[in-house]
């Protein structure tokens, strides 16, 4: 028998962690589906409208030097800004939302957050098959550089968790938090070059381009599913750093400030 | 030696209920004074192998936050908490049940935040499902059990689980008579085999068959600590005078 002393470090669970994360992230998926009649459809009819009308405006009424492309153009940046902002979103919610559990089950608060991005990731998955199958039947087809899709898809999932981990914490200190999310979110659509590419930005805005991981992600992939070349190396290793230095921030924060959860509740 | 607690406080700051930036920001200025509420003071006592502990005291008193630290929920600000085995807590049942999943898939997920593994769940399953006497219904949505059945299902899910400890607050009312009876005798081979209880009650008869001893918390400290019976005495004495009064 193990014995456990609480003092400044508690919560000692000897659980199944990979069982409790599945758990959790099946749940969050049955009860969203299950109450929709077209279930997993509207995952897919999102974008699609969101490429659509993009792609009305930008070739009909701002028309601009029509490019073949645009509409894939666009959707290669819509899946993954998509992802970014619901699994934020969500994420940060995700301690508020399990409030009652974390005040009676001693599990690791660290899972719900982490649970609350990898269902998110389900969705991500369910629209790069979209985007894969589109780019196939109107794009150029698949080419070797395919093979780095999975490493930057990788790297966003652990920014996105870094995130969620730290905002999760915080909302629960500051619950305005969520405020500042969605607003940033409607920034980023707008700094993320979606409906323009990012040849149109003059030099001196690009930095502001360079330091945001959700544009540079869009970047690499209109590289490899568009022009059909390997992502630009610098850009890859900052979007790795910034990724990794981002995960290993959120678990700081959150070890920070989790002992305070239980008091603010 | 199962759980100890040595001079153990808790406290809280009074303006937790409302976490919201001007909060914050009218406490870096100074303008809300912050004075910690104590939850416990300096809380003592240490429980023997498989001896089973009663809660007793008033409302507010401090019950709830006692159990909430031997559960490792929330760490003591001062003093130290010992426990020896695994804990699994019967604070309000159900706490992880979701209306829209199925009673059997709402057994499986907190049976996996109890902590068991996917191997040890399938094993336990029908257990479970036959302890709860839900039977064919399992596979329907919880939203269409009645409250009696979800608290069986939760309450089934706990005592199958196989803690070493079980920290139960006020749920023992559970079901119709022939389930509470299951329940009691659950409760009580639990404790034969050897496995602790910390039993928090306003009904002092409740516990009185169920544990060896008891604490009476008034205000966060402990008035009196002994046997059960003896504790259970002066805390209704006690409640009697002040009714007097």
């Amino acid at each position: 028998m193990d014995s456990q002393t609480f003092g400044s470090d508690y919560l000692v669970w000897n659980g199944d962690y990979i069982f409790l994360i599945r758990n959790l992230v099946e749940k969050d998926f049955k009860v969203r589906y299950r109450n929709m009649s077209l279930g997993v459809l509207w995952s897919l009819l999102n974008p699609l409208i969101m490429m659509g009308l993009l792609t009305f405006i930008f070739t009909k009424i701002f028309a601009q030097p029509s490019d073949r492309n645009f509409p894939l153009s666009v959707l290669c940046a819509l899946v993954p800004l998509n992802f970014f902002t619901l699994a934020w979103v969500n994420g940060a919610s995700s301690i508020l939302e399990n409030a009652t559990l974390i005040k009676r089950v001693p599990v690791p608060r660290q899972v719900f957050p982490v649970a609350s991005v990898l269902s998110n990731c389900l969705h991500l998955l369910i629209q790069i098959v979209l985007l894969l199958t589109i780019i196939l039947v109107f794009g150029r087809g698949v080419n070797i550089h395919w093979l780095w899709l999975p490493l930057l898809w990788g790297l966003e999932i652990l920014f996105v968790m870094g995130l969620a981990l730290a905002f999760s914490a915080l909302n629960v200190y500051v619950r305005d938090t969520r405020y500042v999310i969605e607003s940033t979110n409607i920034v980023l659509f707008w700094l993320v070059p979606v409906f323009y590419s990012f040849a149109l930005i003059p030099v001196r805005f690009r930095g502001i381009y360079q330091i945001n991981p959700v544009a540079a992600l869009v970047l690499m992939m209109r590289n490899v599913l568009l022009e059909g070349h390997a992502p630009l190396g610098s850009t890859l290793i900052r979007l790795a750093i910034v990724s990794v230095a981002m995960f290993g921030t959120g678990l700081f924060v959150f070890s920070k400030l989790k002992n305070g959860f239980y008091a603010r509740l | 030696m199962l759980i100890e607690f040595q001079n153990v406080s808790k406290w809280f700051p009074h303006s937790t209920g409302r976490q919201l930036l001007r909060t914050h920001i009218a406490r870096w200025f100074g303008r809300v004074h912050n004075e910690p509420f104590y939850a416990l003071r300096n809380v003592s006592f240490r429980l023997q192998d498989g001896e089973s502990l009663a809660i007793v005291g008033s409302n507010g008193a401090g019950k709830s936050t006692l159990l909430s630290l031997a559960a490792g929920l929330t760490p003591p600000d001062e003093g130290k908490v010992v426990v020896n085995g695994r804990i699994a807590a019967l604070l309000e049942l159900g706490s992880g049940f979701h209306p829209d999943l199925t009673g059997a898939e709402n057994l499986v997920l907190n049976a996996s935040l109890l902590g068991l593994s996917k191997r040890r769940t399938n094993e336990l399953f029908d257990r479970i499902v036959e302890f709860s006497g839900i039977g064919e219904f399992i596979d329907d949505p919880l939203r269409t059990y009645s409250s009696g059945m979800i608290m069986r299902l939760a309450f089934s899910v706990a005592i199958q689980c196989e803690p070493d400890i079980l920290l139960i607050d006020e749920v023992l009312a559970v079901g119709d008579a022939s389930f509470q009876e299951k329940s009691r005798e659950a409760l009580v081979s639990f404790r034969r085999a050897g496995k602790a209880m910390l039993f928090v009650s306003h009904s002092p008869t409740a516990v009185q068959g169920m544990c060896d001893r008891a604490v009476w918390i008034d205000h966060g400290s402990v008035m009196m600590f002994g046997s059960v019976n003896e504790v259970l005495d002066a805390y209704q004495g006690r409640t009697v005078l002040q009714q007097g009064q």
